[in-house]
């Protein structure tokens, strides 16, 4: 192992490596599709690699499923759902769920290392962030389920039925829990497909369902790539998708349900501003932005992409940035003192070296910091860009990586017009010591998450969900129960 | 049809009226020049309403966008006051009303039925306006230290097709939940329903609304749908009565810019339901820590 080296001004401060284990648990060398509550093989014998990212090393084959795969989840979680979830007394479905939530905390640790080892993240935010607020999320839900009829005042309250769920990469058993947990803590059965490129947290979240004792087909899970999904959202068995992904394929999905009385909640991209002005406390507002790009490697929907800086103190903050940025560790995901781990896949990683591309052809000045990263796996450095547009591509399209976007501003409504300025609306951040202005940015920000002095906050009582084209309906809170329920 | 035909039985000749769309604050015709006859039941010609075009839909958008800002900012108090004060200026013209409405072939008492709960149910909304965000946003105990809580806030610009059945009622029904939450609002009226809602455009003009908070447009329902339904400015559409082809087109036209869709059933028991404001609101979460 190599140490990591920081340039500081006079000392030499290096990190000796600090690897979290990985020999407390044992990954399986084949994973099948959970379907009524059992592990089947796809029928068409297909199955697929999963790699860790880090070190391009394959850590085990899953089974890629067909249209006729999906078609039996459909049934069996249809079945599940008429003979025995829907019947179920709302305090006995909670029960399952505290069940869940407690097995989650106890298998915290191996699950925090899949999730490293599989998505590329670093283990101190799965460790302390992904698998906590995803047992978390299931706890909030369990209380829920005997006590929806409070939720939404003068309405009787009903389950959909069958709910296909289809899950993104970047927070893999975190958005298992966002979907799964109000799903049927509503009384619905869910068919969920997790990302092709991170499915084992998912297959044990599987696992765990089975410890639980959960009724058989309550939960099912296909694995598989994008053909999958399409079979998933095309079943016509289905009473409701929810989506959590890019917004080119959540409009897709729109349109393909259209014609269908198949509800759908859409979780999508966004492009956050972080606007920052003279009169934050700097620092402060510093560790905000590189926690609003830097989090899980830029890989989040809702991250601060784009820096809106108030002029007067634009070359103190981009000055500060650029310090702060040169003490952030990119490496082993599994080490605890990484700060950034592995782009989630190979294509993603070409996609932002294109955006990288692209920012620079249109004129934009790139900065990255000098840090060591390893030979192999896929990493890209911490990345800014300075001299952009408000047209630029870099400001306007998701990258879904470490890179950010840094604009200045004069006055507060200029700030509120480029932020607003955008396709997205999902989530925001001001930074400023006069709380009247904070209300005032707060409630001009079009999105549907804003952290005021703070960034990328979450909470299974918050809800979460954007405006505009970052999608419709909210998870989390009583709001997000909404979207698993008929309201009469 | 009889357009020829005044009612001329003494010496003075009765003045006929020239139906307006309402937008932007201003009684307009569409910009096309184009109208529709309309008929009353037994071939009984009603006079003439606009056939508004495509144009007149976009340039309702821009009425009703910059209408947002200063209607969404008013506080809920005087946005209650204003729909009450519509229901007042209604009132007002009730027998007017009952007139249109039975012209449009609606019996005696169910003119009168229709008039009495459109007027009523902007009561009900007027009084909602300062209590809905009560009802529907929350303080959420998150488990760090962070105040958090979730308000609603208005989509926007919400564009609304109302049925035909209920001339008066379902017009306001649509409306009456858009605009109380803060968003401008563009509505459809079709067929005999468009006298109603041309009556109506005067009702509201006098009601103290921001110009282009309510713009109303009457027409073809199958020549505007596809453009409310794609027209990138508007943040919301509702429709009433709309059957499962157009229902299908909808959602899909929506999904360009993601604009939120809500079809409903032609007669709805649910006129008076808070949920309706729901509907065409977003839910903004704002978190700031607590500290020293």
């Amino acid at each position: 192992m190599t140490k990591t080296k920081i340039a500081t001004k006079g000392l030499d401060w290096s990190y000796a490596p600090a690897p979290e284990s990985a020999d407390h648990f044992q990954l399986k060398g084949q994973y099948g599709l959970f379907i009524g509550g059992k592990f089947f093989p796809a029928s068409s014998g297909k199955r697929f690699p999963t790699i860790n990212p880090a070190t391009e090393k394959i850590l085990a084959h899953v089974a890629e499923a067909g249209a006729k795969d999906v078609d039996q989840a459909v049934r069996a979680a249809r079945v599940a759902y008429e003979k025995v979830w829907r019947k179920m007394p709302g305090r006995e479905r909670g029960k399952y769920l505290y069940r869940i939530a407690r097995i989650l905390q106890e298998r915290a640790r191996e699950l925090a290392v899949v999730e490293s080892m599989d998505g590329g993240k670093p283990i101190r935010e799965s460790r302390d962030v992904d698998i906590p607020l995803a047992a978390a999320h299931f706890f909030y839900h369990a209380g829920w389920a005997d006590k929806l009829g409070y939720a939404f005042p003068g309405k009787m309250v009903q389950p959909l039925g069958v709910v296909g769920q289809i899950i993104p990469w970047n927070f893999p058993l975190l958005m298992v829990a966002w979907k799964v947990a109000p799903a049927l803590a509503c009384g619905n059965t869910v068919v969920l497909k997790p990302a092709e490129t991170t499915p084992l947290t998912a297959l044990l979240f599987a696992e765990i369902c089975q410890e639980a004792g959960l009724p058989d087909g309550v939960f099912n899970c296909i694995t598989g790539a994008g053909a999958t999904g399409a079979a998933l959202v095309n079943h016509a068995g289905l009473d409701k998708v929810a989506f959590t992904g890019s917004t080119d394929v959540g409009k897709a999905i729109q349109k393909s349900l259209a014609g269908r009385s198949t509800k759908l909640t859409l979780e999508l991209g966004g492009k956050a501003a972080n606007i920052i002005f003279e009169d934050a406390a700097i620092d402060q507002a510093v560790e905000g932005i590189i926690n609003g790009i830097f989090f899980n490697q830029g890989h989040v929907c809702c991250a601060g992409s784009r820096l809106l800086v108030q002029e007067s103190v634009e070359k103190e903050v981009v000055a500060k940035l650029k310090a702060r940025m040169a003490h952030l560790i990119v490496g082993d995901p599994l080490d605890k003192n990484t700060d950034i781990g592995a782009i989630n896949s190979k294509g993603q990683r070409d996609r932002i070296r294109d955006y990288l591309k692209f920012g620079q052809e249109e004129g934009a000045e790139l900065f990255q910091t000098s840090c060591s990263i390893p030979q192999k796996g896929y990493f890209i450095r911490p990345s800014f860009f300075t001299k952009v547009a408000q047209s630029h591509r870099i400001v306007q399209e998701e990258i879904f990586g470490p890179v950010l976007a840094i604009q200045s501003f004069r006055t507060l409504d200029e700030a509120l017009e480029k932020a607003n300025n955008t396709p997205y609306g999902l989530s925001g951040g001001v930074w400023t010591d006069k709380g009247a202005k904070i209300f005032k940015v707060t409630r001009g920000i079009k999105a549907g998450v804003i952290w005021a002095n703070t960034f990328n906050k979450f909470d299974p009582s918050s809800p979460f969900g954007g405006y505009k084209e970052s999608g419709y309906g909210r998870e989390g809170g009583r709001h997000g129960l909404r979207a698993y329920l008929e309201c009469l | 049809m009889s357009r020829s035909r005044s009612k001329n039985k003494g010496a003075r000749l009765d003045v006929r009226k020239t139906y307006k769309m309402l937008m932007g604050g201003a009684f307009v015709r569409s910009e096309s020049g184009r109208a529709l006859d309309v008929e009353g039941p037994g071939g009984k010609w009603l006079g003439y309403v606009c056939r508004a075009s495509r144009k007149d839909f976009r340039n309702a958008v821009v009425a009703a966008r910059k209408a947002v800002a200063g209607w969404s900012n008013t506080t809920a108090y005087l946005k209650g006051q204003i729909l009450y004060r519509a229901a007042e200026m209604l009132e007002g013209r009730a027998s007017g009303f009952r007139e249109v409405l039975q012209s449009t072939g609606l019996s005696s008492a169910v003119a009168q039925a229709e008039v009495s709960a459109a007027t009523d149910l902007l009561v009900y909304y007027a009084g909602w306006s300062d209590k809905f965000l009560q009802i529907f946003g929350s303080v959420n105990p998150v488990s760090s230290p962070h105040f958090n809580f979730s308000v609603t806030e208005p989509m926007g610009v919400v564009a609304y097709v109302a049925g035909e059945k209920r001339p008066l009622l379902d017009l306001v029904a649509g409306l009456a939940p858009i605009v109380v939450g803060g968003n401008a609002v563009i509505t459809l009226s079709t067929g005999r329903a468009a006298v109603a809602a041309m009556e109506l455009g005067e009702v509201l003009a006098t009601a103290d609304f921001p110009p282009g908070v309510i713009n109303l447009l009457c027409g073809l329902r199958e020549e505007l749908v596809g453009q409310m339904a794609t027209h990138m400015d508007v943040n919301a559409l509702v429709t009433q009565a709309g059957d499962s082809k157009e229902t299908a087109m909808c959602r899909q036209a929506c999904a360009l810019n993601l604009k939120r869709f809500f079809p409903r059933e032609s007669i709805s028991k649910g006129d008076e339901d808070p949920y309706r404001i729901l509907d065409t609101m977003e839910i903004k979460t704002t978190w700031h820590p607590v500290g020293g």
